[in-house]
């Protein structure tokens, strides 16, 4: 197990090594400079070439390079040409949103999607399996960019329930340890800030999850449905188990490999959804973050927020392979 | 669909709350729990949304209007501007003196005034903020960090332009006198001290928690928690990604604010600004996109409109055939129906422009040589010219709604029909705003004709025409000398109305030469819920929220 992990943390490296280096040299493919979008309409060519020597960029790529990698194998992330903030600070700052967000998405989509996988594949070919089908269907083929309008518009716009945009209603005085807004207000017993952060994460972890949603009711239908006809089911059958003890131990977990895989995939989806939904509602995250970064062409934060968005999306997939030990024994040994 | 949400609301929190609960005993609420912020005895909560947070809460080191904005209601100059106009006014200085030869600046100052931590705002303090500005460490003379004191003080006392620098020196002569000695005139130097990047900054709270020479001054402890100046409003927090909160200065020397706390936040996109305020989350924002303004006022929201002090123009690029031809350039001119680009794409209240600056600016003047409406002599000059016919590309932005230019695509689409209505061949070329846009437009020859304009930053003159003709640019691609040298002779006039009959000469001289065609003052729009009163809007955005009441 240890090794398994060991080796997955090493094979990371050269992977690392290999983005960074591709990163580095996209950012600077993007038409434009950081110094012209940093003095926009103000700029003189010799303000442009002031602003260029003092951050570097007038050295030769190739040692502009060597001095970035330098840096990351010390840990420095460099520091947003923008702000002049450190970038591993404001990620650290702002992942807290994006996780809160993709992890709420990902919990309405499992707990929602699962059920309901499930429930169209024990009723195959009937009303119910065809709704389900249909309805994930939809849910696949609308963009998260216009659901999330689309939800903006009739929940918060039209009917005003839900809030249009940021994590937390600006009046509320709230204290913040974690930056995880929900988990802070219930830290400090602020129950009035956990509750706005959850009403302000609604329409966002919707328009999000609907997709990883439209998905995990996919494959859990269809790997349900497999496993259903699978001879041991019907052994169990005959042997006269409970349907319940069958759906539990048999079927379901039988068939929930397939569907971890796919959430532990939907990780990188939400991480991209989460430009757009962070977007329509001024949701302070890395992806908005990253959005306006990209205008900016804010080298630093580019390639470090990527890289970092790379390292996060490895472990939690190496936590996805960690997890069919837990579901299939057989792994365990593999 | 209210189950359904109440169900997943019921699991997540569900499944939090077990996390939290484990945590609730080693840490607990830090605020005071006997009552909330819009508590009923004071004035309430202020939320005004911008489209970005500030790049740092010392004005020294900023030039952009987000971190202005703060810096307003935590800062003063020694100079303010009339309500509602771009003229200066006293503010920390109740009079000033000029010598005769524009190099020495008397400044008498208020003698009530305190900084917010206590410290006495006098003549030294005047001093130490002009020296601390001229002895900017190298490392800080960049245009991203000290684009106004470089521009306007030519200089530092290190560094490659300190041969050119215009500052002398500051004396204290009393408590309340402080005298500023230029070595070069600067007419516009009243003016300048209106801008927020010049107010005057606690010495105590510099020399404790700032560090000019830092890797980025904008990352220091003073630049990011501990702002001291002598304004309205006290600074409260700055939470990264979320908001930054004031606080009333009960110990304001002037008019007190009369909302208790102001919080500013960051929306990027103006449709979700507009959204937010339509739905009770804020009280106000800057930046309403037109498309918002008749449905938000349909709604019951107050739309407030600054005094435009911006220009938009159809820039010309002389480096290209045929636009070299002057011929060309006034048939142009000729060919664009203003009234209608203006009712077509900008907001209501919008002018049309006359020449490249607003009526309110030194110099303005009606006398200059125009061009009417008037597509047959459009076509004729084209045919004189030997160009009826001839392509030109036409360069415009999308993405992007600035000030004066609040819709980029529709103003070309009007502007494009009109130059073919003339037999003029459009080649339309879309580009990203930032930075793609100004770096095509700025910074290379590969363009023809293109849409751009500016805001002006305080009331002078050549913070338009300078910016704009000063010099051989490759957005005119022009070279004309004799402009060039009048823009420096006006320049370096000692006062403002020894300038005025030159710059008069100057737009003249502009409108004739056409380097391109000004188009309009477009009308900067705000949006307010109907509980706000009192908010007073200013050209050079020089808006202060003491006035302010929400009821």
């Amino acid at each position: 197990m240890l090794r398994f992990v060991v080796r997955r943390l090493v094979q990371m490296v050269p992977v690392l090594i290999g983005l960074s280096l591709l990163l580095f040299a996209w950012v600077r493919a993007l038409p434009g400079d950081p110094a012209r979008a940093l003095l926009g309409e103000r700029a003189t060519p010799e303000g442009l070439a002031r602003v260029n020597e003092a951050y570097g960029f007038d050295q030769p790529v190739l040692q502009q390079y060597f001095t970035y990698v330098k840096a990351l194998l010390q840990g420095d992330f460099g520091t947003s040409i923008r702000t002049g903030q450190p970038v591993m600070e404001s990620f650290l700052e702002k992942f807290p949103a994006t996780i809160e967000l993709g992890l709420t998405a990902l919990l309405l989509a499992v707990v929602v999607g699962v059920p309901l996988g499930y429930l169209a594949a024990r009723h195959q070919g009937r009303l119910l399996d065809t709704v389900v089908v249909s309805g994930s269907l939809l849910g696949v083929v609308t963009p998260v960019f216009f659901l999330a309008i689309l939800l903006k518009l009739v929940f918060a716009d039209t009917l005003h329930w839900l809030p249009t945009a940021l994590r937390q209603d600006p009046r509320i005085d709230a204290t913040h340890i974690t930056n995880f807004y929900v988990l802070d207000g219930l830290i400090t017993q602020e129950w009035d800030a956990a509750w706005d952060a959850i009403v302000h994460l609604v329409l966002p972890a919707v328009a999000l999850g609907t997709i990883p949603l439209a998905i995990i009711v996919r494959i859990t239908r269809a790997s349900v449905a497999e496993v259903m006809h699978e001879d041991y089911v019907r052994t169990a059958e005959s042997k006269g188990l409970a349907a319940s003890t069958i759906s539990r131990r048999h079927v379901l977990r039988n068939a929930l490999l397939p569907v971890v895989t796919t959430i532990g995939l939907q990780a990188g989806l939400l991480f991209a959804g989460a430009v757009l939904t962070e977007t329509v509602f001024a949701f302070n995250g890395i992806g908005q973050y990253l959005f306006e970064a990209i205008g900016r062409r804010d080298y630093p934060v580019l390639q470090g927020f990527i890289l970092l968005i790379a390292i996060v999306y490895s472990l939690i997939n190496l936590l996805v392979d960690l997890s069919y030990g837990l579901i299939d024994p057989r792994v365990r040994t593999a | 669909m209210p189950e359904f949400l109440k169900s997943v609301l019921g699991r997540g929190s569900a499944v939090l709350a077990v996390a939290a609960l484990a945590l609730t005993g080693c840490a607990q609420s830090e605020r005071d729990d006997s009552g909330s912020s819009d508590g009923s005895d004071g004035g309430g909560t202020f939320v005004f949304a911008g489209s970005a947070e500030p790049v740092a809460l010392d004005p020294f080191f900023a030039s952009d209007g987000e971190t202005f904005r703060v810096s307003r209601q935590i800062f003063e100059g020694l100079v303010g501007t009339k309500p509602g106009t771009a003229d200066p006014a006293p503010l920390l200085a109740t009079d000033w003196t000029v010598s005769d030869d524009g190099l020495t600046y008397g400044f008498t100052l208020r003698d009530d005034v305190k900084f917010q931590d206590g410290s006495d705002f006098d003549a030294e303090a005047v001093c130490f903020n002009f020296d601390r500005w001229y002895n900017t460490p190298e490392s800080a003379q960049t245009d991203d960090l000290t684009y106004y004191y470089a521009t306007l003080f030519r200089g530092f006392k290190t560094g490659p332009r300190a041969a050119e620098a215009i500052y002398e020196s500051c004396s204290a002569d009393s408590a309340t006198e402080a005298t500023i000695q230029l070595k070069k005139p600067f007419a516009g130097f009243i003016a300048a001290m209106s801008m927020p990047a010049f107010s005057m900054q606690s010495p105590t709270a510099l020399e404790e928690y700032q560090d000019d020479a830092a890797q980025n001054p904008r990352t220091t402890e003073y630049s990011t928690a501990h702002p001291v100046g002598t304004g309205p409003f006290k600074f409260g927090q700055w939470e990264r990604g979320k908001q930054i909160t004031l606080e009333a200065n009960a110990d304001y020397w002037g008019e007190k604010p009369a909302i208790d706390e102001a919080v500013i936040v960051a929306i990027d996109d103006p449709k979700a600004r507009a959204d937010a305020l339509a739905n009770g989350e804020i009280d106000g924002f800057d930046l309403v996109g037109p498309a918002d303004i008749a449905s938000l006022e349909e709604q019951g929201f107050q739309i407030e409109n600054r005094d435009p002090f911006n220009v938009l123009y159809l820039g010309m690029n002389q480096k290209v055939k045929p636009l070299d031809d002057p011929l060309v350039r006034q048939a142009i001119a000729h060919a664009l129906d203003k009234d209608q680009i203006v009712s077509a794409s900008m907001p209501e209240g919008t002018e049309t422009a006359l020449e490249f600056v607003p009526p309110t600016v030194n110099g303005y003047t009606e006398d200059v040589p125009t061009y009417e409406y008037d597509p047959e002599r459009a076509q004729q000059l084209l045919q004189q010219a030997g160009a009826d016919g001839a392509t030109i590309e036409f360069n415009y932005p999308t993405g992007v709604s600035r000030p004066y230019m609040p819709q980029p695509e529709d103003t070309f689409n009007v502007i494009r029909s009109q130059l073919e209505a003339v037999g003029l061949r459009i080649k339309p070329t879309a580009d990203q705003w930032d930075p793609d846009y100004l770096e095509k437009i700025q910074g290379t020859p590969n363009h023809g004709i293109h849409l751009l304009g500016w805001t002006g930053d305080y009331n002078d003159t050549d913070n338009f025409l300078g910016v704009f003709f000063g010099t051989a640019t490759q957005e005119w691609g022009f070279t004309n000398q004799q402009l060039f040298n009048d823009l420096k002779e006006a320049r370096g006039l000692p006062t403002v109305e020894e300038q005025q009959p030159l710059y008069e000469e100057i737009n003249r001289q502009v409108m004739e030469f056409l380097p391109g065609v000004p188009l309009a003052h477009p009308v900067p729009s705000l949006a307010f819920s109907p509980d706000v009163q009192g908010y007073q809007p200013s050209p050079v955005q020089d808006e202060v929220w003491n006035t302010i009441s929400i009821s």
